[in-house]
């Protein structure tokens, strides 16, 4: 069986299911296909435009693929304060893209991510799964060479 | 084993509290804010350690993961009972001597408790201060433990409700509380539970909204995290007033953490008979499912989020019904916070006398803020409400910064308000912070001093808003993006005459027109800002002129001679060498080098480095 099967299967078929449904796919994917989203209306007998409705609000949703290793810099206030938008310029030049693009070779998506509830610890930068605190803005280099 | 009924757990409870306990232990901080800082690796090296030692299989010793202590900035904390010392800022090169001195010896490790008077973290004015119902347990508890929770009495309440009280009873002490909603509106949750009770259905169902979207508030997360079984004890309390048989917990998407705590804390109140069918032999069926979030602040609202449980885009439906008649799925629904339901246990047991004794007129309870931004001890505090912001700053906080000065407070999250440094004696309530301007909203409280520029602050805000707004009406999605260009123009120095002016104009028009809470409050950061702070706003429109060095373009760096003590700090951190002095006196700025990044406003404690108009 191909994994979207097993996906789908995972799940019982109900309307409420469409959420976890597309975070699942959102999980294996890193972002939702096309013929996901139709055989997830399908499954859920729902209109696809109501699929495409869900999948397009929510930000932790996307229709195109991220990178590997996602880099979420927090802008809550706190992080604001001290200095998040410097952190995301100097993050942009290291990556070379811009704010919420994915670089070509597909390694890397740079986003900004509202709150990640470690404000004592501003500015906050996630990579991948782990959360670095105390981010100086010139160490964006240095971030980003560990996992690199 | 399943608990068949109240008496099998207090049974149980008894031989918990009654067992020779652990005699050395080592509380591990497992709060957002420490796991950040490395609370894990601080862990694993202690229990490495110990076992060295031979100490890891000695019943009266042992290193364990607690829920959040509160001191979030100086993460990763470890607390060493029974002596009470509060590790901080601990590395996993510490264990050795955490271990050696504290555990076996039972001497305070100094550098590791820095500026302690009696190396007791209980004496730190941050905890002496607060009043922790809430989260005082959450530090002596391992929030994946089930007996922990159960040897605090834990569902306590639960099987005293079930055993003596009846669904009436159970709303009726929630009402005579007078508990009011601790996600934002305050709205009286004795009220919500009648109406709900009262609501005809067959079907109903309760809610808790873990979907904590405002920045620079983690309260919920650390609850939900810390101690998931309250939040779970309150449901199923609540469940058993209304008579509901199926709940739902929706959490943030950014949280993955608290859904995994959740979960793992359903699946052992299940395992013990006090979740699932047949709840502690009484005949009450109820059960609790997480639901995960997809990134959408608005989903905070009570009906987006409905909508979102539902499996749609979380978008606000419009409220002629309230949601207690007609919620989830058109059935009665109650939905609170996740604080609120944790108080809930409390008031049951304690009685709602008790709960009235703590807090101020017809504000009445503890409450958690997130106590950030420029205060020398940020965290999660818990303070009766009606507390002075004062309180909060000076006492638990510590004041600002080494040479700073309060310039505002900001609360209630992006549809809050600031308040200026004349507000700091207002007691911290839904009342007075409503009266002055600004909202309770979750509990978030943000320090910002003198080099915060309080436009700079609205834009942020504002451009927040924009990111979030639903687009379903006009007001919101056309107006917002429109206040954003004004005040993106007065931050970098576009402003036209009347701009001022036309944003409080439309604010006005979007709290009059939107069609949702969050739309409503929108313009509360503009509006706030202008009402305290309008001569910055003036000076950013008629000067172009930043007073707090923090829009580039608008200020130029200047060192008062007279003031300064020649102690080099600004010219060690300028980046261009842009500091003109005589030996370590700084004699003024070359302003053809200088590229007004600010540093030199940061690094003065003396106020020597200020912000003036260019040219």
């Amino acid at each position: 069986m191909n994994p979207l099967e097993d996906l789908l299967q995972s799940r019982p078929g109900e309307a409420r299911q469409l959420l976890p449904l597309l975070q699942l796919i959102q999980a294996h994917y890193r972002y939702l296909p096309e013929e996901a989203l139709r055989a997830v209306a399908e499954k859920l007998e729902l209109p696809l435009s109501r699929v495409f409705a869900v999948a397009t609000f929510y930000s932790a949703l996307s229709l195109r693929p991220k990178g590997e290793t996602v880099v979420k810099v927090c802008c809550g206030t706190a992080c604001h304060l001290r200095g998040s938008e410097t952190l995301i310029a100097s993050l942009e030049k290291e990556l070379g893209i811009k704010l919420g693009e994915t670089t070509p070779d597909g390694s890397h998506t740079l986003e900004s991510v509202n709150c990640l509830g470690a404000c004592a610890l501003a500015p906050v930068v996630m990579v991948g799964d782990e959360t670095h605190g105390n981010v100086p803005a010139a160490s964006a280099r240095h971030l980003l060479g560990k996992v690199k | 084993m399943r608990f068949t009924n109240t008496r099998e757990l207090e049974k149980y409870r008894h031989e918990l509290v009654n067992r020779p306990d652990v005699y050395r232990r080592l509380w591990v901080c497992g709060g957002p804010g420490c796991l950040a800082a490395g609370g894990l690796n601080v862990l694993k090296a202690l229990r490495e350690e110990a076992k060295w030692y031979g100490l890891s299989g000695n019943i009266s010793f042992k290193v364990d993961l607690s829920g959040c202590q509160g001191l979030c900035d100086r993460g990763p904390l470890v607390a060493a009972e029974p002596w009470g010392y509060l590790y901080q800022k601990v590395r996993p090169e510490d264990a050795h001597d955490i271990i050696e001195e504290t555990m076996i010896n039972g001497r305070v490790v100094e550098r590791l408790s820095p500026g302690q008077n009696h190396r007791k973290g209980y004496d730190l004015n941050f905890f002496r201060r607060q009043t922790r119902h809430l989260m005082g347990r959450m530090a002596h508890m391992n929030p994946e433990s089930l007996d922990d929770y159960i040897k605090h009495y834990g569902y306590h309440a639960l099987g005293y409700a079930l055993a003596r009280l009846t669904p009436a009873d159970v709303s009726g002490r929630v009402e005579a509380s007078s508990l009011r909603g601790r996600g934002g509106g305050g709205f009286p949750a004795g009220r919500k539970w009648k109406a709900c009770r009262q609501a005809p259905g067959e079907i109903k169902y309760v809610l808790a909204n873990g979907d904590e979207g405002d920045p620079g508030a983690f309260m919920n997360r650390s609850l939900m995290e810390g101690d998931p079984h309250s939040i779970i004890e309150g449901m199923i309390l609540g469940a058993y007033a209304i008579g509901a048989s199926q709940g739902f917990i929706y959490v943030r998407h950014e949280y993955p953490l608290s859904v995994a705590r959740l979960n793992n804390a359903l699946d052992l109140a299940r395992e013990r008979g006090l979740l699932g069918r047949d709840i502690l032999g009484s005949g009450f069926d109820f059960d609790i499912e997480v639901v995960e979030g997809g990134g959408a602040f608005v989903c905070g609202e009570s009906t987006a989020l409905m909508n979102s449980i539902e499996g749609r885009a979380g978008a606000p439906r419009v409220k002629y019904v309230r949601s207690t008649e007609r919620g989830l799925w058109d059935s009665p629904t109650l939905l609170q916070n996740v604080e609120t339901w944790a108080n809930v246990p409390h008031i049951i047991l304690q009685g709602p006398g008790w709960f009235k004794g703590i807090g101020s007129e017809n504000n009445y309870g503890t409450k958690i803020f997130s106590l950030v931004g420029d205060v020398r001890n940020s965290g999660l505090v818990e303070m009766p409400l009606g507390s002075t912001i004062r309180s909060f700053v000076m006492d638990v906080g510590g004041g600002p910064q080494p040479g700073r000065k309060v310039k505002a407070v900001q609360s209630g999250g992006p549809s809050g308000g600031c308040l200026p440094r004349s507000c700091l004696d207002l007691p911290v309530d839904f009342d007075h912070l409503a009266e002055a301007g600004a909202m309770m909203g979750s509990g978030g409280l943000i320090v910002m001093d003198d080099l915060t520029c309080m436009v700079d602050v609205a834009r942020y805000f504002t451009k927040f808003l924009v990111g979030e707004s639903c687009g379903k009406c006009a007001p919101c999605r056309e107006a917002l993006p429109r206040m954003l260009k004004v005040l993106e123009d007065l931050c970098g120095g576009r402003a036209e005459k009347g701009d001022t002016d036309r944003l409080i104009r439309w604010s006005e028009m979007l709290s009059k027109t939107a069609l949702c809470g969050l739309g409503q409050s929108a313009a509360n950061p503009v509006l706030s800002t202008i009402k305290y702070f309008e001569d910055e706003y003036r000076e950013h429109e008629e000067q172009h002129f930043c007073r707090a060095g923090r829009c580039a373009g608008l200020y130029e760096p200047f060192i008062d001679t007279e003031r300064c003590v020649g102690c080099g700090a600004c010219i060690r951190v300028c980046p261009c060498g842009a500091v003109k002095r005589s030996g370590l006196k700084p004699q003024g700025i070359n302003q053809n080098t200088c590229i007004a990044c600010g540093a030199c406003l940061k690094a003065c404690h003396f106020r020597a480095a200020v912000a003036r108009p260019r040219g």
